[in-house]
C-alpha cells in the first residue's frame, strides 16, 4: 500500500479537461467538452485524498460510493470503477455530464477545503464512457420475482426506478410519449452537452436488464393509472413524468410570431433535430437576434443552441445577477466564452410587433436588489424611468415550468395546490401501489434529482411488494444504521417477506 | 421494433375522397377502445418526419382501428398521400389526446364541418345523437365531386344540410348559410359545435353569437409534442391564454381570439414552403428518372408482419 495521501503530496492543480475553441464550438453541435484521457484521469485520481469522512458521498444524490470508484482508476482498474458506480447510478456518462457537481459532491470535498476540489463528475463521465466504448454492462444474475411495473415516462426518473426495479426481479415495462425514450435527456439537453447516443448506449444497458420500453404511449389518455393496477396486471407503478408544462411571463406580446418557450425550442432542435431541416421535416425559425429570459440551466441551453443555429447576437435577459443565476457555473462561463450577452438585472415588460405580427424588439426595465425574498435571494425590483428597447426577432422564455396537467385531469391522484402530485415521505401517492417522483412531485430540478428520486421510490416499491433488497448491499456495522443507500432500514434488508403476485 | 423502441401503426386501408383529401384506417386496438369525440393523436410518418396533430375522425372498437382523414396542403401530408398504402406503416401515433368533447345534457344540437373539419364533426355528431339529441348536420364542401360521408352523416343526423360553395349539390353558400337556416327553422338549438379552418370556425361563432348558443370550436394550432410540453400551441380565450393540447382542443368559440390563432398559423409559413417546394421538386427528379416506375409499386398489398 503506498504511503498515505495528504494535500500537500497530490496534484495541486486540478487536471483540466480538453474543451472545443469558444469559437469554433459556438457553430457547431458538437460536445464541448471532450471529456479525459486515460493520463488526465489517472492523474486526477491521485488528487483525492480517500479520506475517512467521505463527504463526496452524502453530498451525491444517489450516494455514488466516490472514493472507492476513484481508488479503482488509481489501479487502471476501470471495469472495477464502473462496477461501484453501476452499483448505485446506472448512467454515469449522463451524470458526470450534466450533475451539477459543484453543489454536490465536489462542494463538500475535502480537498475543496484548501485546492480545488476533486474533478469527481469528469472522472465519472471518464468510467461511463469507457464502459460504453468497451461494451461494460453489468447485467447481474437476476432471479425472477414475479412483479409487474409500470413505469410512466422514459426519463431520470423513470430510468432509475427502472433499473432498481429490473434488479430486483421485476418485469418492468417504461411507457414514453414521445417517439424515443430518455425524456429530458433526449428533448432538452442538447447534443453538445450530451450526445444523444450517449443516452441511446445507456438506455440500451438498460434494455439489457431485461426493462422493455413502450413509446408513443401517453399514460392517462390511452389508458389510466387506475387501468394499468387494475386492468393491465401492474403490481406497482412509478409515475415520472415530469413537470414541462412552460410558464410565460403574461406581458403584452407572448402570442407574437418569434415567442416560444425553451421548451419548444430545445425540443425542436434536439429531438426533432429541426437543425436539419429541410433534411428533417420539423422546422425551426431562425432567429437572427435572439433573446432568452432567464438564467437557470435551461436558458443556457436556449442560448447557445440559438447561436448554434446562426444567430448573429444572442442575449441573456435576467432579472436579478449573475450571483443569483440557478444555471451551474460552468454553463454560465461556457456561455460567456462563447460570446453570449449577459444582460442581469434586466426585467422585460413588452415584447413589440411588426405588421407581420412578428417581433421586432422587446421592452425591458432595469433592475435593483432590494430585500430578501422567501428564497432568501435578494428581491429585484424596477428602477423608475429605466425603460429601453432591445432590438430582437425572437423571444425565448426559459423562466422554469409547471405541472403537466395530463395526469390530474385522467387519475384521482391527490394533487398539491400547483398541480403537482402529492406523495408521502417514501413517495408514495393516494392510490395504493402508486409512487411518483422527480419534477412531477417536487417542481423543476436536476437529472440527478430526478434519479435519486426514481430509486428512493423503487426501494418504497420493494417494500411494498415485500421484495428483499436484491442490490445485496449489507451495511457492516460500523456503519451508519440509516440506509445509506437504498431509503430502507437495515433490519428490512435481506428480510424475505414473500409475497406471490 | 427498431433501436429506439418505436414500433410502426399498421395502415389498413386507405379511401381518396378527392385529388387533396383521403382517409387512412389505423390499427391501434387500445387507441381504438380509448379515443373519444373530440380527441386527437399525434402522427409522424416517418423517423425524421415532423409531428403532425390529427384530429380522429372515427374509430370502430370491434375492429381495432382508428380514422384519419388527412388535408394534403404541406409537405409532410402531401407525402403521406403519396406514401401512406394498405399494408403500409406510420412510424409514430400516439394519443388519444386532448380533453374529450363534452356530450350530453341538450336536446337539440346543431354540428358543423367545413373543409377538413367534415371528418372531425362526425364523431361528435354520432356521440350527439347516442347522448339523445336532436342533431341537425351542417357539412361544407367547395363542389358536388368533393362531398364525402354525406350517408355517414344521414345515419346519425335527423336533419342534414350540404352546402357546396357552387350549389353543385344541397344549398349554395358557405356552411354559415346553413347556420342561418338551420337556426330559422329551430330556434330551439341549445349548443352548436363547428369544426373547420379557423376562418370558417370565426364565421360559426359569429353567426351564432347573436342567438347565444353556445357554440364549441375545435382548434388546431401548431404543436410538437401534443403532451403540453411545447406550448406552441397556445391560444387566446377571453383574457387567458390556454394550450390547445392539454386544455383543448375543444373552447367556447365566442371567447377565442381567432386572428390570433390564424396569425400564430403563418409561423412556420416560410418553412413550410421551402419544406414543400423541396419536396415537389425531389419528386419530379425521381419521376424523370425513373419513367417506368409502374403503377403497381402504389397497389396495396397486405401487410407480411402480421
Amino acid at each position: 500500500m503506498a504511503k498515505k495521501k495528504t494535500i500537500r503530496t497530490i496534484p495541486q492543480e486540478r487536471t483540466p479537461m480538453r474543451e472545443q475553441d469558444p469559437i469554433e464550438r459556438a457553430r457547431n453541435f458538437k460536445e464541448v467538452a471532450c471529456g479525459y484521457s486515460v493520463e488526465d484521469a489517472l492523474r486526477e485520481a491521485e488528487r483525492c485524498l480517500q479520506c475517512a469522512d467521505e463527504p463526496c458521498v452524502r453530498g451525491c444524490p444517489v450516494s455514488i460510493d466516490i472514493p472507492a470508484f476513484i481508488q479503482k482508476i488509481t489501479e487502471k482498474h476501470y471495469h472495477g470503477a464502473y462496477d461501484i458506480i453501476s452499483d448505485t447510478n446506472l448512467l454515469p456518462s449522463v451524470c458526470g455530464r450534466v450533475c451539477p457537481q459543484e453543489s454536490q459532491c465536489e462542494g463538500v470535498c475535502t480537498v475543496g477545503d484548501t485546492l480545488e476540489p476533486v474533478a469527481i463528475g469528469r472522472l465519472e463521465r471518464f468510467v461511463g464512457d469507457t464502459a460504453i466504448r468497451e461494451g461494460w454492462a453489468s447485467v447481474p444474475y437476476i432471479e425472477p420475482s414475479g412483479f409487474r411495473v409500470g413505469i410512466v415516462g422514459a426519463g431520470p426518473a423513470g430510468m432509475a426506478c427502472a433499473a432498481d426495479m429490473a434488479k430486483a426481479g421485476c418485469e418492468v415495462t417504461v411507457y414514453e410519449a414521445f417517439h424515443e425514450p430518455g425524456g429530458v435527456l433526449k428533448y432538452g439537453i442538447p447534443d453538445f452537452r450530451l450526445p444523444n447516443d450517449v443516452i441511446d448506449a445507456e438506455i440500451e444497458k438498460l434494455r439489457r436488464l431485461g426493462i422493455r420500453f413502450q413509446c408513443n404511449t401517453l399514460v392517462g389518455r390511452l389508458f389510466t393509472i387506475e387501468q394499468m393496477v387494475t386492468e393491465m396486471g401492474f403490481h406497482a407503478v412509478f409515475i415520472g413524468t415530469g413537470a414541462g408544462y412552460p410558464s410565460f411571463m403574461g406581458i403584452p406580446g407572448e402570442s407574437l410570431n418569434g415567442v416560444l418557450s425553451a421548451n419548444e425550442l430545445l425540443t425542436r432542435c434536439n429531438l426533432m433535430r429541426a437543425r436539419d431541416f429541410p433534411n428533417v421535416d420539423t422546422p425551426l425559425q431562425p432567429g437572427r437576434r435572439v433573446a432568452v429570459i432567464g438564467a437557470g440551466n435551461t436558458a443556457m441551453d436556449a442560448l447557445r443552441v440559438s447561436l448554434r443555429l446562426g444567430a448573429d447576437k444572442v442575449s441573456c435577459i435576467y432579472r436579478r445577477s449573475k450571483t443569483e443565476a440557478p444555471a451551474r457555473v460552468e454553463e454560465v462561463h461556457h456561455a460567456e466564452q462563447e460570446g453570449i450577452e449577459f444582460h442581469w438585472l434586466t426585467s422585460p415588460i413588452e415584447i413589440l410587433g411588426d405588421e407581420k405580427k412578428a417581433v421586432r424588439a422587446m421592452r425591458c426595465v432595469r433592475m435593483e436588489l432590494g430585500d430578501p425574498d422567501e428564497s432568501g435571494r435578494r428581491r429585484p425590483v424596477p428602477v423608475a424611468g429605466s425603460e429601453f428597447e432591445i432590438e430582437t426577432d425572437m423571444v425565448v422564455f426559459a423562466i422554469g415550468t409547471n405541472a403537466n396537467p395530463i395526469l390530474g385531469q385522467t387519475a384521482k391522484l391527490k394533487l398539491g395546490k400547483r398541480g403537482y402530485i402529492e406523495t408521502d415521505d417514501h413517495l408514495a401517492t393516494s392510490i395504493a401501489g402508486v409512487y411518483a417522483g422527480g419534477d412531477i412531485v417536487t417542481g423543476a430540478a436536476t437529472v440527478i434529482q430526478a434519479m435519486g428520486a426514481g430509486r428512493k421510490a423503487a426501494a418504497a416499491m420493494k417494500a411494498y411488494l415485500g421484495l428483499r433488497d436484491t442490490d445485496g448491499v449489507y451495511a457492516p456495522d460500523d456503519q451508519d444504521p440509516s440506509t445509506r443507500r437504498f431509503g430502507i432500514p437495515v433490519e428490512e434488508r435481506g428480510f424475505s417477506r414473500v409475497r406471490l403476485p | 421494433m427498431d433501436s429506439t423502441g418505436s414500433q410502426g401503426f399498421e395502415i389498413v386501408a386507405r379511401q381518396d375522397f378527392s385529388d387533396v383529401t383521403f382517409l387512412l384506417e389505423v390499427r391501434h386496438p387500445m387507441l381504438a377502445r380509448a379515443a373519444r369525440a373530440g380527441q386527437f393523436v399525434i402522427v409522424m410518418e416517418h423517423e425524421s418526419g415532423e409531428r403532425i396533430p390529427l384530429t380522429i375522425a372515427d374509430f370502430d372498437r370491434d375492429a381495432g382501428t382508428i380514422t384519419l382523414v388527412i388535408q394534403a396542403v404541406g409537405k409532410t401530408t402531401r407525402e403521406m398521400q403519396a406514401n401512406c398504402r394498405a399494408g403500409t406503416e406510420l412510424y409514430a401515433v400516439v394519443g388519444p389526446m386532448g380533453i374529450p368533447s363534452h356530450i350530453g345534457g341538450k336536446k337539440k344540437v346543431l354540428c358543423v364541418g367545413g373543409g377538413l373539419g367534415v371528418a372531425p364533426i362526425y364523431p361528435q355528431a354520432r356521440a350527439w345523437k347516442e347522448s339523445g339529441a336532436y342533431v341537425i348536420g351542417v357539412v361544407g364542401f367547395r363542389n358536388r365531386d368533393l362531398v364525402f360521408w354525406e350517408d355517414k352523416f344521414r345515419a346519425c343526423c335527423d336533419e342534414l344540410i350540404v352546402c357546396t360553395d357552387d350549389g353543385s349539390a344541397g344549398i349554395k353558400g358557405l356552411v354559415t348559410e346553413g347556420i342561418k337556416q338551420a337556426i330559422a327553422k329551430h330556434p330551439d338549438i341549445e349548443e352548436a359545435v363547428a369544426i373547420g379552418p379557423p376562418i370558417m370556425m370565426k364565421g360559426c361563432a359569429e353567426a351564432t353569437r347573436p342567438h347565444k348558443i353556445r357554440t364549441m370550436v375545435s382548434l388546431n394550432p401548431v404543436m410538437v409534442d401534443g403532451t403540453g410540453m411545447c406550448g406552441g400551441c397556445r391560444v387566446k380565450i377571453g383574457e387567458t391564454v390556454k394550450f390547445a393540447c392539454v386544455d383543448g382542443p375543444d373552447f367556447d368559440g365566442h371567447l377565442v381570439d381567432f386572428d390570433d390563432l390564424m396569425s400564430r398559423l403563418t409561423r412556420y409559413r416560410d418553412a413550410e414552403r421551402e419544406a414543400l417546394e423541396r419536396w415537389t421538386e425531389s419528386c419530379r427528379i425521381r419521376k424523370d428518372e425513373e419513367p417506368a416506375m409502374a403503377t403497381s409499386y402504389l397497389a396495396d398489398t397486405p401487410s407480411t408482419d402480421a
